[in-house]
């Protein structure tokens, strides 16, 4: 153990020993286990290897066979209108849930908690029950539609078209409690004496929304909607468990791809450079964010 | 006034709020109302909410006909051994991170903060090589290795600390306690709250992984819930009450934490998110 009574160390050293006694165990694991990962990552994107036999170096020819390839193209947009749809509209609706929980209510927490929680059930869990639910010709969800005089209810999970608004559907459910508790947790934070003056000024219930809680939710809005960027760029298990890509390459997103290249074609070079442009647009669009985000605040 | 005085307003509110309730749930109830019936009945028109005749032997078919019991365990071990030292070795790296002063500190906290932002896919297939390479493969030891030691848990923990004043530290030193005194005696009994919140993020985090254990675990004696809830999806049939009942048995230690717990969640929300 390092103590004070050491007296041949210095303070400076004496300190920067004490402190990264605390951070070693923490260190040595994400070194192991993340930092050198991603290093070797990064090499492997310029190899071509199948995990057994000899590496060799190949460039820049991963990066090539992934921009010339059809499905990476396929697996980008599908990706870009998964994030773009589930973004916007899982913002709008925990927004739109915050504000009507933020109001004195009874049974508040339920609505809250039984909003909240689809966010803690487990993803093998639930979309095995959507999968059923979404099923074609017996599924409660067409049932229902059916019920309401809908004649060619959509087939869904079965359907080309409509298996990744499926997807879309329960990503929303799932996490829009999520943010919902992140807007709430803003609410309270807007002054109780801007709700007065409003008042006073006679601002009816839409202009006190517009006027002041918009305004005063921005910081929490752009933290939202960069989160649920990122969250949804990356996106993987719900599509896996539900679809595993399909029907065809209907729902196979970028981490999908990046999977399928991993652990069925076992091309490791392709799957390295795919995840590293993954990761490189994920980097952009954080950068660009926060860029606006600078400017608008200023 | 904004609010409050407008009768009509109020009723939209709760006729809204309680539609949205019953979406959200709905699914849910589903799955427990299909965990009791035989498969035959689960897709009977119209939908039967409340079964007939419960089929509660579905509950226990699942334990005889998979190992559903020895994936309950693998799942409770895990979770909770991983737990343990996530939240042991992130809150003393988090003390060091706020409360000791070195130079080259706020480097190595931005590597860390960096890795939270690298995707998982990135690292994934490097991270399966190596645990291969170590003879970890297949095993639960690589799995807890490389669940462990994420940076998430020291910037939970970091933005926790940094609220803990100064001058409790500095009034210690004087008192003659050192740094590993004051981070026993003094910060660990005060963070309680955020243990408490990291403890049971990374629970219900381990508890539901699903691509991990699918990735790594390929002998069935280390499978954990969510890969044995898959076993009775079958290539040609699926048995849809067995698949029900072993769902919702999965979300019981979910549920008992969540509605236990609930605060810690929404306090780590609101201390992970918003206050940077």
């Amino acid at each position: 153990m390092l103590t004070y009574k050491n007296k041949r160390l210095t303070m400076g050293t004496r300190n920067t020993l004490v402190g990264l006694s605390f951070i070693l165990p923490s260190f040595i694991g994400l070194l192991v286990f993340v930092l050198i990962p991603v290093l070797f990552s990064f090499i492997l994107a310029f190899m071509d290897w199948d995990g057994f036999n000899e590496m060799t170096f190949v460039g820049s020819s991963n990066f090539l066979d992934i921009f010339g390839d059809r499905a990476f193209k396929s697996a980008l947009i599908k990706t870009f209108a998964f994030t773009i749809v589930t973004t916007l509209l899982t913002t709008f609706a925990a927004l739109g849930l915050a504000v009507l929980l933020n109001k004195k209510l009874r049974f508040k927490n339920f609505f809250r908690s039984a909003i909240f929680f689809p966010y803690f059930s487990s993803m093998a869990s639930i979309a095995v029950v959507w999968k059923l639910l979404f099923m074609k010709d017996i599924g409660p969800i067409n049932q229902f539609l059916g019920m309401l005089g809908v004649a060619n209810p959509p087939g869904w999970l079965a359907s080309t078209d409509w298996a990744l608004p499926a997807v879309m559907i329960v990503y929303i459910w799932k996490y829009m409690g999520y943010y919902m508790i992140v807007y709430l947790a803003a609410l309270q934070d807007i002054p109780i004496e801007l709700y007065e003056a409003a008042s006073i000024d006679g601002a009816d219930g839409f202009q006190y929304f517009w006027r002041v809680m918009v305004p005063m939710l921005m910081p929490a809005t752009f933290f939202v909607v960069l989160m649920l960027t990122i969250e949804s760029f990356k996106s993987f298990d719900l599509v896996f468990a539900m679809t595993e890509g399909g029907p065809g390459t209907a729902t196979t997103l970028l981490s999908n791809f990046i999977y399928n290249k991993a652990f069925i074609s076992f091309d490791y070079g392709v799957t390295s450079a795919a995840s590293f442009v993954l990761f490189a647009i994920i980097a952009v669009i954080t950068l660009f964010q926060l860029h606006i985000e600078k400017k608008m605040s200023n | 006034m904004i609010e409050k005085k407008n009768p009509a307003s109020t009723v939209i509110t709760y006729i809204l709020l309680a539609a949205l309730t019953v979406v959200t749930l709905l699914p849910l109830v589903w799955m427990v109302s299909a965990s009791l019936k035989p498969d035959i009945d689960v897709f009977s028109v119209p939908i039967q909410w409340v079964p007939k005749n419960p089929m509660w032997s579905n509950y226990t078919t699942i334990w005889s006909k998979i190992p559903f019991a020895l994936f309950t365990w693998n799942s409770m071990k895990l979770s909770v051994l991983i737990t343990l030292i996530q939240v042991t070795v992130s809150s003393f790296a988090a003390y060091g991170f706020t409360k000791c002063n070195f130079k080259g500190r706020d480097i190595l906290f931005f590597a860390y903060i960096a890795t939270i932002a690298i995707p998982w896919q990135v690292y994934m297939l490097p991270q399966y090589t190596e645990l291969r390479i170590m003879n970890l493969g297949d095993s639960h030891t690589g799995y807890i290795l490389i669940q462990s030691f994420l940076a998430f848990g020291v910037y939970l923990m970091r933005q926790f600390y940094q609220n803990i004043p100064n001058e409790l530290m500095e009034a210690a030193r004087i008192d003659g306690l050192n740094e590993y005194g004051i981070y026993f005696k003094i910060v660990l009994p005060l963070s309680k709250p955020v243990i408490a919140t990291l403890s049971i993020y990374w629970f219900v985090r381990i508890w539901n992984d699903f691509m991990g254990p699918m990735i790594y675990f390929d002998s069935e004696s280390n499978k954990t819930i969510p890969l044995g809830i898959r076993m009775f999806i079958g290539q040609y049939s699926t048995e849809y009450g067995l698949l029900m009942a072993s769902s919702v048995v999965s979300l019981i230690p979910v549920i008992i934490v969540f509605l236990a717990f609930q605060r810690f969640f929404v306090q780590g929300i609101a201390t992970s998110g918003m206050k940077n």
